[in-house]
């Protein structure tokens, strides 16, 4: 490696300098490549992206620049802002379900009992089934009048429900199959987590009386909370982004009930193929996901201390 | 389905003799040249599904014709139409001969003008044999096909009838005629129904989008027109009123639940499992309600055409067309695989399948052709007389999908109990400027 470095040429020319102007010179050729390749593939498409949303470029027509009409448009476009609606929904439920979820799965599953590594392997099964394929599968266990849930309901004596096809149910019943499919790696973080807690908070604990639910509360939630941030973060970046479940199973119905901004997205850019305006909707999104990520910095922030609390 | 009536050498020598022949017995003309463009390389983009299948099947066939080599990828519809839109944009499309479906793509691909135009090579002898004239495409393929200056842009391939399936076991036992109009399939409907049973009259597509295919029919029979002269869009007229109440009463007293979800999928799931009564949907689903492995109602099905509605009844009719790409630099060689795919061999073969129609009046009405069809007797003669009654089941406008999404989600709203004229108005305001802002561009 030393010898690869010493040839390169930026080092063999620096080599007649003095030996302090040695460092600087030689060094920003490397950066080069990692430059171009933000600048092609992030930078670039951004701008280009940002520019595509002035103009009124429809696919198979001409161009024209068109200012911030395609934002003020969105402004009074009754389906994207139900999208957002159905977004934000989705995502929160999504995150929340799988969490608490997880967190319970990870407390039973960090006991000591029979058979517990073969059931964790069974629990984290559906995590690596393919999404679309999935999808596909629940669509026909959500049928209404064939399906296995309404089956399964009537044995306990439950009416039939509708499920994904109808629209105060569709996204309740697509969260489930997120959830389904999501509270294993959740489980796994914390897993993580529970197995990195000493046991001596325990043992005071239990000297001074504490019953299961304080010990919970107040020792492992605390100690696991940097586990869950984590858990939680990737759940949100997953379920706001989430489009293949919700795609194959619904498109975005029944009518748009569950119609959130990545399929209205999809909808606007390639098949009705209005590039500009599918490009406005793309960075109002993307300026949604900047806030979140706002947010859950924020409210990193406050959990640092509470670590430091915690630990101290 | 392994055992095909024609053989490969059928099909040479039936293509050979009708050049030779010219069945009309004219004074010598000049024969196609099939050779002419041996070595040449096509490249070929279709859409998923049994057509797609039919030609890579026996595309052999045609290189051993004509020598020339034929690459061809089959990609679901959606992505399909997506690829050859962004890839034509481009003004380099990496294929030669595309297959599109009219009911969407049509208006799009002409204002954009990337498709060739065929009238030329159909009138040159030396290209075309002389049993393809334009005159035995029905009248629906010929409309799909044309442009407005008269000009052919693509060869019909496979049309697509609405018609009405029913369950013959479940009319008998509830001893209901087979309805002849949309009224009387509302009472059928009615008296079809058996919640207690988990049985209903009626069902059809209730998704946004989807819906639209099974609305229009309705739309049609009521007397409804997409478009004025002016190309002003009319679904919330008194047409469109009516036949979204049919609908709606349809689908929300005789259905099952939770039909708004439904697409064609769900549909048929509960047509062939005997929990629904009639189905109005596309002439394509004979195959699996006939297959003893995904069917329990085998050789119990009813196939009609759609009943007729107050002013009248047509069947709403879509389709798909080959076409070359005007940009491609093999253009007459695309043009022999245009026409060797709607030729007599591989139209029959489709047929016979139950995997499309032709346009070709000469195919379908052709006894032989019809001795070797597989489906049920009564499905040929539904795809018969639907032909007879066929009407375009969308307009013929550049925004397709959006119509069909806004329509589309305005129907569906009324399964919930919205009400239908004001649905209807709500989504003709959302999708007038649209449109005009597409006719303008």
């Amino acid at each position: 490696m030393s010898a690869l470095t010493q040839s390169s040429p930026a080092a063999a020319q620096s080599g007649a300098a003095p030996e302090k102007e040695l460092r600087p010179p030689s060094y920003w050729p490397f950066v080069v490549p990692a430059l171009v390749v933000v600048l092609a593939i992030i930078i670039f498409p951004w701008v280009f992206t940002i520019w595509m949303s002035l103009n009124e470029w429809k696919v198979g027509s001409p161009t024209t620049f068109v200012g911030l009409s395609n934002y003020l448009r969105l402004t009074g476009d009754p389906r994207f802002i139900e999208a957002i609606g159905h977004t934000l929904v989705y995502t929160v439920l999504s995150v929340l379900l799988p969490l608490v979820l997880g967190t319970l799965a990870a407390v039973v599953f960090h006991q000591k009992f029979a058979g517990r590594g073969f059931l964790r392997g069974i629990f984290i099964m559906p995590m690596m089934a393919t999404p679309v394929a999935i999808a596909l599968v629940w669509t026909m266990m959500f049928h209404p009048q064939l399906g296995v849930l309404n089956y399964l309901l009537s044995l306990v004596g439950i009416s039939p429900q509708l499920w994904v096809f109808h629209p105060a149910t569709v996204i309740p019943s697509l969260v489930l199959v997120e959830t389904w499919q999501w509270t294993p790696l959740v489980m796994l973080i914390v897993l993580g987590g529970l197995a990195a807690i000493p046991t001596e908070p325990y043992e005071s604990a239990q000297i001074d009386g504490a019953n299961f639910w304080q010990v919970f509360r107040f020792i492992t939630l605390p100690l696991i909370m940097p586990f869950l941030f984590i858990a939680g973060m990737i759940r949100m970046i997953d379920a706001v982004k989430s489009f293949d479940i919700i795609f194959a199973i619904t498109q975005g119905g029944p009518g748009s009930a569950s119609e959130t901004i990545n399929i209205y997205l999809y909808s606007v850019a390639f098949t009705y193929y209005d590039l500009g305006y599918g490009s406005a909707i793309a960075v109002v999104f993307f300026l949604l996901i900047v806030l979140l990520a706002a947010v859950m910095l924020y409210a990193r922030q406050r959990m640092l201390w509470t670590e430091i609390a915690s630990g101290a | 389905m392994t055992n095909h009536n024609i053989s490969r050498r059928t099909l040479l020598t039936g293509t050979a003799a009708a050049g030779a022949l010219s069945l009309t017995g004219m004074p010598a003309r000049a024969e196609v040249n099939w050779k002419k463009y041996a070595g040449t390389k096509l490249e070929v983009i279709l859409a998923k599904g049994p057509r797609g299948d039919n030609l890579q099947k026996y595309v052999k066939e045609f290189t051993d014709l004509t020598g020339i080599q034929v690459e061809s990828e089959q990609i679901p519809e959606q992505q399909q139409r997506q690829k050859c839109v962004i890839e034509l944009t481009s003004g380099r499309p990496s294929f030669d001969v595309v297959h599109l479906s009219y009911h969407v793509q049509k208006r799009q691909f002409e204002k954009a003008g990337w498709l060739a135009d065929m009238t030329p090579y159909m009138k040159d002898p030396t290209l075309t044999a002389p049993d393809l004239v334009e005159s035995d495409f029905s009248a629906a393929g010929l409309q799909y096909a044309k442009n407005d200056k008269g000009q052919m842009l693509s060869l019909p391939w496979s049309v697509d009838y609405f018609i009405l399936y029913y369950n013959k076991e479940l009319f008998q036992k509830k001893g209901v005629p087979v309805p002849k109009t949309l009224d009387e399939m509302v009472t059928a409907a009615e008296k079809l129904t058996d919640t207690k049973e988990g049985t209903y009259g009626f069902v059809g597509r209730g998704l946004r989008n989807a819906n639209m295919t099974l609305w229009t029919n309705f739309f049609l029979n009521y007397g409804g027109e997409f478009l004025d002269a002016k190309g002003n869009i009319l679904t919330d007229g008194p047409e469109a009123i009516a036949a979204t109440k049919l609908y709606q009463t349809l689908l929300t007293k005789v259905a099952p639940p939770g039909v708004a979800g439904f697409n064609w999928m769900e549909s048929m799931a509960s047509f062939t499992q005997g929990r629904s009564a009639m189905w109005i949907d596309g002439v394509g689903w004979a195959p699996p309600l006939e297959d003893p492995a995904a069917s329990r109602v085998v050789g119990k099905v009813g196939y009609t055409v759609v009943p007729a509605g107050p002013k009248g009844q047509y069947s709403a009719t879509y389709g798909d067309g080959i076409g070359i790409a005007a940009a491609s630099k093999n253009k007459e060689a695309a043009y022999l695989l245009c026409q060797w795919v709607v030729s007599k061999t591989q139209g029959a073969r489709l047929l016979q399948a139950g995997g499309g129609v032709p346009f070709r009046n000469s195919i379908l009405n052709d006894a032989e052709v019809q001795k070797g069809v597989k489906m049920p007797k009564e499905w040929l003669q539904s795809v018969i007389d639907s032909g007879k009654i066929s009407k375009l089941g969308l307009p013929v406008v550049i925004p397709v999908a959006e119509f069909r999404d806004i329509v589309g989600a305005a129907l569906t709203a009324t399964l919930s109990g919205a009400d239908p004229a004001t649905e209807l108005k709500k989504a003709n305001d959302q999708y007038r400027p649209i449109l005009e802002r597409s006719e303008k561009a």
